[in-house]
């Protein structure tokens, strides 16, 4: 499928780039909608990138974006989280968190694995599961306004998507456990400092920057850069595993739930920060 | 080496511009979560233009609790 024009998402591949568009409102949060449709893309571009399809025309590199002005995204909808677990009793509960865990790490999997360049083009709050999804891709661009953070542990929760595998394949130890345990937010000119962004962009040119990068990528060997993209990223399969594990081990604790509800019930004017 | 009040004078100025108030509104001792009647992420932005602007990181925990201007100085010039 070379264009959808979904609820929460969109995509489209032309000129041998396919750009996946974010576009729910308020800040990209990842719900159980989001999903659904992320898992069509994940299999419209592993059916554009096999071989069978590969034709001269087929896509070089994949940007994501987000169309939404606060940023690129929240993270996950906590609001659905929490009142989807109140109608569960917890055993199900737990079955549907594992569930939900397993079918996005599949498509942050195939991103992450997939032959084509990926360019993530953030801006704004970068945050949780849409820090994520960026960190599933080979490349950040990062407007400058751009702040990434993991604000899970302020929940009694770690991040699940798939993050601290691939930050810690990705970034030195001192600035995963920075992010990681203080649940501090960094800016575009820090992220570019320790590695985590490639390029910083000026004030809404992160996907401008983003398609000039995947207009040079285009210009190579598509067998030769996912030859290299393979040696240089491996994904770390064990790892992300494990975190799902750790995720469920946690998630079954009470302060979860008390930490979700003052989460959602929260009317401070900083409720992301720790 | 900027002063505590050059630090402040510039805050009041950015916030100014960039929540598009006049600067003669802001005073140092207001309540900016009131006084501009923001939401977190605009927070998180004017804490961005704030690390951008004076070149510094200044995690956000340490903005735990500051409401108002002047503190918000205080913290910055600590890391200038």
């Amino acid at each position: 499928m070379k264009s959808f024009k979904g609820r929460t998402i969109s995509w489209e591949l032309a000129d041998g780039v396919l750009e996946l568009e974010l576009h729910r409102e308020p800040c990209n949060e990842i719900s159980s909608t989001m999903l659904e449709e992320l898992e069509k893309f994940a299999a419209a571009l592993e059916a554009l990138t096999s071989h069978a399809s590969a034709a001269p025309e087929g896509p070089s590199a994949l940007i994501i974006h987000s169309a939404r002005k606060e940023g690129f995204s929240a993270g996950a909808d906590l609001r659905e989280l929490y009142h989807r677990s109140q109608e569960l009793a917890a055993s199900a509960r737990l079955a549907s968190v594992r569930k939900f865990l397993e079918r996005i790490h599949r498509v942050m999997n195939t991103i992450d694995a997939s032959p084509l360049t990926t360019i993530a083009a953030v801006h704004g709050v970068c945050f949780g599961g849409g820090f994520e999804l960026a960190l599933a891709c080979d490349l950040i661009v990062a407007d400058k306004m751009t702040r990434f953070c993991f604000p899970e542990l302020r929940l009694g929760l770690i991040p699940g998507f798939g993050g601290i595998p691939r930050l810690k394949r990705d970034l030195g130890n001192g600035v995963v456990r920075d992010l990681l345990l203080t649940g501090r937010s960094i800016n575009a000119t820090k992220a570019l400092a320790v590695g985590l962004a490639c390029q910083v962009a000026a004030e809404g040119e992160a996907l401008r920057v983003a398609r000039s990068t995947a207009a040079q990528v285009r210009k190579f060997d598509r067998a030769t850069s996912a030859a290299a993209k393979q040696f240089i990223k491996p994904i770390p399969h064990k790892e992300l595993q494990r975190e799902i594990e750790i995720f469920c081990e946690v998630f079954t604790r009470p302060a979860v739930m008390e930490g979700l509800r003052k989460f959602v019930e929260s009317t401070d004017a900083l409720p992301y920060l720790p | 080496m900027r002063t505590l009040e050059q630090t402040t004078d510039e805050i009041l100025n950015l916030t100014a511009t960039h929540f598009k108030v006049p600067r003669a509104e802001l005073a140092p001792n207001d309540d900016f979560f009131k006084k501009l009647g923001i939401d977190s992420l605009q927070a998180l932005e004017l804490l961005t233009r704030l690390e951008n602007h004076f070149g510094i990181e200044l995690p956000d925990y340490e903005l735990q609790g500051v409401t108002d201007f002047r503190t918000l100085a205080n913290r910055i010039q600590s890391r200038l």
